[in-house]
């Protein structure tokens, strides 16, 4: 039994010791999830050890034990630098969500909570699971927590966000169903190692149509969770609804599930139709970046405006992924560690306001700042983080991201980066409307932040700012992680020196300094 | 040499005043404020006066900030002459303004917050002119542009002052992504950001004579440069931003923020020089720049609109400079801009402290025996950025338009004729303000020593600084440019005549200038609304795009198009409805049900499958 082991594990037995404890008790409930998730966080951190001193370059802490004979499904778990830091997110925000519940969460304490701990048993089973029938169980295992978080404790329309989140997510994981069982129809494993090396020397797939066909069918169940335009329509209305914790893990945690898959799944297993179909899925990523962005701008109500600025955000992430480049992938795994912390800490800061206000629409606000100049400068930080301001964890990504999308097509890397110019404009506006101003009426009474309030916000502070400086903790363990997966896509691999107008630059890349490429095309 | 203490004096003192300023006791506050400022200018000079003559450039190495691939980036320090200039310029104006707020902002509410703003941005500029790399910089560059927006929306209560501040912002931004596109290219072809390596390199390339590599390079980094430095056709955000306190106004809005794109483009010369057509770009640019803001710059009624617009002109000359292979003279220009300019904005300041507020030139007049000391102090600014002989102003405006004239004797003109405008616009200003009788209904009076202290440094800086021969000291960097005296007096002659036309205008014959903006209504009213820049960009851009993402996207395509569809299958499928109704049963153990039904059958699937193989 590894370390590993223990932190998967955890959650399902606070989850289980919660169902026996008496539901009165809604005091020693929350205080429970409080301690159990926390000495969670803190038994996963030991996970970051064989990374911070020496650099594994393979999977550790892993486990692989039979589960079920027939079919063959295994209990295997592992870790890579990509997992050990989406696992330490979901960790870290359990708690955090366990506190911002304390009091805004009322009614039926109890199955709040165990929700929540069974929720993340699921996000973390999903992030090391390397048998894709495990996959699978983990993958749907953190739905069911999800859809009732909204659908039991969200707002007005919860049933209809829950169900909408529901069969959209579903339809997604029943085309990923079908494609496990086809591997595993012609493999006899499910195991991830196996199915690599079979898919690798062709006694899975042989055919580029069949490998087509799986990519599709994987692509689609990620890309909804993603999401990537034009799957996104689930994720306003879900966030909406939606209760804060349920917000913050959604768009912290389960939208890299999608992404995560896409590197994890998608592009290792099949990398000559991942290459392939780069073109048009870039082209949706950087409709998604600025669509979101656009379509954020105009939203009068909060939420939606940072769920539709997710949407650009994750552009980000899949433009990354498929730029097949080491700084696409770094930046891509970075920004989705980064989206976890910035935008989680905006969902938890709009739910400050809404627990003073109860209202999510901007119009309702203005002048914030005055009765509450504590919530306004945490808040602004956390804008700042988002938007992508140097020293904060954002602009390490999307540096990566624009950079390595920017070695293999020019033209992609000036789209995208208009939407760094748009995630100022609708975050800026939004700050200004809430914040500024005079305070009247019921704004000027709103309290400022409260100790319980500064716990949650002053963590995530304070990892904005070291993901954004002292960037090399993080990106060394991610980058032999992704170079691994990396190697057989690699974008410079197939792209030649086209015509290289100058010595100094030629003998550059002889040296290897520079990855060849094609000259440039920007005129 | 610890590089590193430079900038992180200011940084100490924004966390502390930022983090604790609020109960803090006002000498508290000025002590980790200007304390932090002295401090970081003390350890410049020490370090400079340690490195000596800067022969070669010293650079000290930290830490590794990104590493991905072959991409490196290195939080980097270096100090060469170009950089030294830079220093003394942000630390020693800096200091200056930093005094003088702790008169100009003493009733205000917001004081710890201003300081840490204020030192916030020390830290940021430092950082941008201490970087040894393109990425570094860029993090002094966003984060100069951050302390500017805070400062701009400073007085938050007022709308007008936090919509310039978004308009600074995002008009920055657009700056920022030309800059981060020039970035891109930049590794792609270098494969490093690193500035040795890349100029290094680039010494190395023939010069481009069509839009190659470097010239678009060096255009990207121009659409950079123009955000930052407020050049056509990004300078609108600039006018806007004198919402801010008037030392904001002097220190990032005059003196050293908004000469980052000069600085930037200046150290980037190993690219311009090698890229002639952009070169020609930033030239045009720059002269456009001065023209158009200094036409605008005769209409204005608001004492700091006035010096707002001839920054934006004064900028647009270190352009011409840069644009014409003259970067030493535009950055000497920009040294004697910081001090003249500076003192403008704080004597401006002083005024205004003096009137209770009011900024309109048409309610002051007969200042002088009033406030002596601000008026003549701001006399000797005025006549530095007339380009009066021997002043700063004319050393280093004459280093450029001669520069101008060896590229291209039209280019010179243009510029004498603006220096002329100048001239007449400043002189205005002043005439209005200090002679004549008061015509306002406040209780002017003289501000303290703190405030004017100030005033009579930069007073003498204004009037001597252009005995500081920065060509010279920048000649190991950039080849110095010819000499030619006839021009030079040429200018001067024309600045004298802009005085005496304000003279003129303004004091002798009274009403003239009424009667001669009636003659010429049209053209008065177009430049006294600023060529309505702002209403164009509004009409054609901000609102279309406001209204294409509002109608079009979200209620058309998203809530239309794509909802629409999915709800309509939904909707067509009874079949899958009623299951959805069951599904939503509302009893926690239903649920529960289902999903270990739905596992079930999952796991028969997948038996029967595994099973037939």
């Amino acid at each position: 039994m590894t370390l590993l082991d223990l932190v998967i594990f955890l959650p399902l037995a606070a989850f289980l010791l919660i169902l026996f404890l008496p539901k009165e008790h809604v005091d020693g409930i929350r205080r429970f999830s409080l301690v159990a998730s926390i000495a969670i966080f803190v038994a996963s951190l030991g996970l970051i050890g064989p990374y911070w001193f020496g650099n594994p370059g393979k999977f550790v802490f892993e486990t692989d034990l039979p589960w079920i004979n027939s079919p063959a499904i295994r209990y295997h778990v592992a870790i890579d630098g990509i997992s050990l830091w989406l696992l330490l997110l979901t960790t870290l925000l359990t708690p955090l969500c366990v506190l911002v519940s304390w009091r805004s969460v009322q009614k039926r304490v109890k199955e709040f909570f165990a929700f929540l701990l069974l929720l993340e048993f699921g996000l973390i089973g999903v992030f090391c699971a390397f048998d894709l029938f495990l996959f699978f169980v983990f993958w749907e295992v953190s739905l069911v927590p999800m859809y009732f978080l909204i659908g039991v404790w969200g707002h007005e329309r919860r049933i209809y966000a829950a169900v909408k989140f529901f069969v959209y997510t579903m339809a997604g994981s029943m085309l990923m169903l079908v494609g496990i069982i086809y591997i595993y129809n012609q493999a006899g494993t499910f195991d991830y190692a196996k199915i690599m090396a079979g898919l690798q020397n062709g006694s899975i797939a042989s055919s580029y149509q069949e490998q087509l066909f799986l990519f599709l069918a994987f692509f689609i169940a990620f890309a909804i969770k993603v999401p990537i335009f034009p799957l996104h329509t689930w994720l306003p209305d879900a966030h909406v609804e939606a209760p804060t914790a349920g917000s913050v893990m959604l768009a912290s945690v389960m939208l890299k599930m999608g992404t995560y898959g896409l590197l994890r799944f998608c592009v290792p297993m099949f990398p000559v139709a991942a290459r392939n179909c780069s073109g048009w899925i870039v082209t949706l990523a950087i409709i998604g970046i600025i669509y979101g962005a656009l379509v954020a701008m105009v939203q009068p109500n909060m939420k939606k405006l940072v769920a539709y600025s997710s949407v650009s955000h994750l552009g980000f992430v899949v433009l990354g992924i498929f730029s097949f480049t080491q700084q696409g992938f770094d930046g891509a795994v970075y920004q989705m560690l980064n989206h976890g912390v910035s935008t989680g800490a905006l969902f938890i800061m709009v739910g400050f306001l809404y627990e003073r206000r109860h209202s999510l629409e901007i119009d309702a606000y203005g002048g914030v700042a005055t009765p509450a100049p504590r919530l306004a400068t945490v808040f602004m930080i956390t804008m700042l983080a988002s938007i992508g301001l140097p020293m904060l964890n954002n602009f390490v990504g999307e540096f990566l991201v624009l950079q390595g999308t920017a070695l293999v097509n020019f033209r992609w890397a000036i789209f995208a980066a208009i939407g760094v110019i748009l995630s100022a404009c609708y975050m800026l506006w939004l700050y200004q409307r809430v914040f500024f101003g005079k305070a009247s009426g019921e704004v000027s009474g709103l309290r400022d932040l409260d100790l319980r309030e500064y716990a949650i916000s002053v963590p995530l502070i304070i990892l904005m700012v070291w993901m954004g400086t002292f960037t090399q903790s993080f990106i060394p363990s991610i980058s032999t992680s992704t170079a691994v997966i990396l190697g057989p896509v690699d974008a410079k691999r197939d792209v030649h020196v086209r015509n290289a107008t100058h010595g100094a630059l030629r003998a550059q890349q002889q040296q290897g300094v520079l990855p060849a490429k094609e000259s440039v095309d920007a005129r | 040499m610890y590089l590193w203490l430079i900038p992180i004096f200011p940084l100490l003192g924004f966390l502390l005043n930022g983090l604790f300023g609020r109960k803090m006791p006002k000498s508290m506050i000025n002590l980790f404020a200007i304390g932090s400022v002295t401090l970081s200018f003390a350890w410049a000079v020490k370090t400079l006066v340690g490195l000596g003559p800067l022969e070669a450039k010293y650079i000290e190495h930290y830490f590794t900030w990104i590493q991905s691939g072959p991409l490196q980036i290195n939080i980097d320090f270096a100090v060469d002459r170009l950089t030294a200039v830079m220093l003394m310029v942000v630390t020693g104006v800096g200091l200056l303004i930093h005094i003088y707020a702790v008169g100009y902002m003493a009733d205000d509410d917001g004081y710890y917050r201003f300081f840490s703003y204020l030192n916030l941005f020390m830290f940021f500029m430092l950082v941008l002119v201490l970087a040894q790399n393109f990425l570094l910089l860029f993090v002094g560059w966003e984060g100069v542009g951050l302390c500017s927006y805070l400062l701009i929306g400073y007085y938050f209560l007022e709308q007008f002052a936090t919509t310039a501040g978004n308009k600074a912002f995002i008009v920055n931004r657009i700056g920022d992504f030309g800059f981060s596109l020039a970035m891109f290219l930049i590794f792609r072809h270098f494969g490093t950001l690193d500035f040795t390596k890349v100029f290094d390199a680039a010494k190395s390339m023939p010069s481009e004579t069509s839009y190659g590599t470097l010239t678009i390079i060096c255009l990207l980094l121009l659409v950079g440069a123009a955000g930052k430095s407020a050049q056509i056709p990004l300078y609108v955000w600039l006018p806007d931003a004198m919402a801010g306190p008037t030392p904001v106004s002097a220190l990032i809005h005059a003196a050293t923020m908004v000469t980052a794109g000069v600085y930037m483009t200046a150290r980037s010369a190993a690219f311009f020089t090698h890229a002639p057509i952009a070169m020609d770009w930033v030239a045009i640019i720059g002269l456009a720049t001065a023209v158009l803001a200094a036409t605008i710059g005769l209409a204005q009624t608001d004492i700091k609109k006035v010096f707002a617009y001839s920054t934006v002109s004064q900028l647009g000359y270190m352009f011409v400079g840069l644009g014409v292979g003259a970067f030493s003279a535009g950055i000497f220009h920009l040294m004697t801009h910081a001090f003249f300019k500076a003192l403008l904005f704080l004597g401006a300041g002083a005024v205004i402290h003096g009137l209770h507020g009011e900024q309109d030139l048409r309610q002051m007049g007969g200042l002088f025996k009033h406030m002596k000391i601000t008026a003549i102090t701001l006399l000797c600014a005025s006549f530095a950025i007339s380009g009066f002989p021997f002043t700063s102003g004319f050393f280093s405006k004459d280093a450029i338009l001669v520069a101008a004239y060896a590229r291209a004797p039209w280019m010179y003109w243009v510029g004498v004729l603006t220096a002329g405008m100048t001239a007449f616009y400043v002189f205005r200003a002043w005439f209005l303000a200090f002679l004549g009788d008061y015509r306002g209904h406040a209780h002017p009076h003289e501000s303290p020593l703190v405030m004017t202290g100030p005033l009579m440094l930069l007073a003498g800086l204004s009037i001597f600084g252009g005995f500081i021969n920065i060509p010279h000291w920048l000649e190991p960097m950039f080849a110095e440019k010819p000499e030619n005296q006839t021009l030079a007096w040429i200018s001067a002659g024309i600045g004298i005549a802009g005085i005496l036309l304000a003279y003129v205008f303004y004091v002798a014959k009274r009403g003239l200038a009424d009667s001669f903006a009636k003659a010429m209504n049209g053209f008065y009213t177009l430049v006294f609304n600023k060529y309505y820049v702002d209403e164009f960009y509004n009409a054609v851009v901000v609102r279309p795009l406001v209204a294409i993402s509002r109608i079009v996207l979200w209620r058309g395509v998203d809530a239309g198009l794509i909802d629409g569809t999915v709800n309509g299958v939904g909707a067509r499928s009874r079949g899958v409805g009623s299951i959805l109704r069951l599904l939503q049963s509302g009893n926690i153990r239903t649920y529960a049900a289902w999903v270990v039904l739905g596992s079930i059958v999952a796991l028969i699937a997948i038996g029967f499958v595994g099973g037939s193989r």
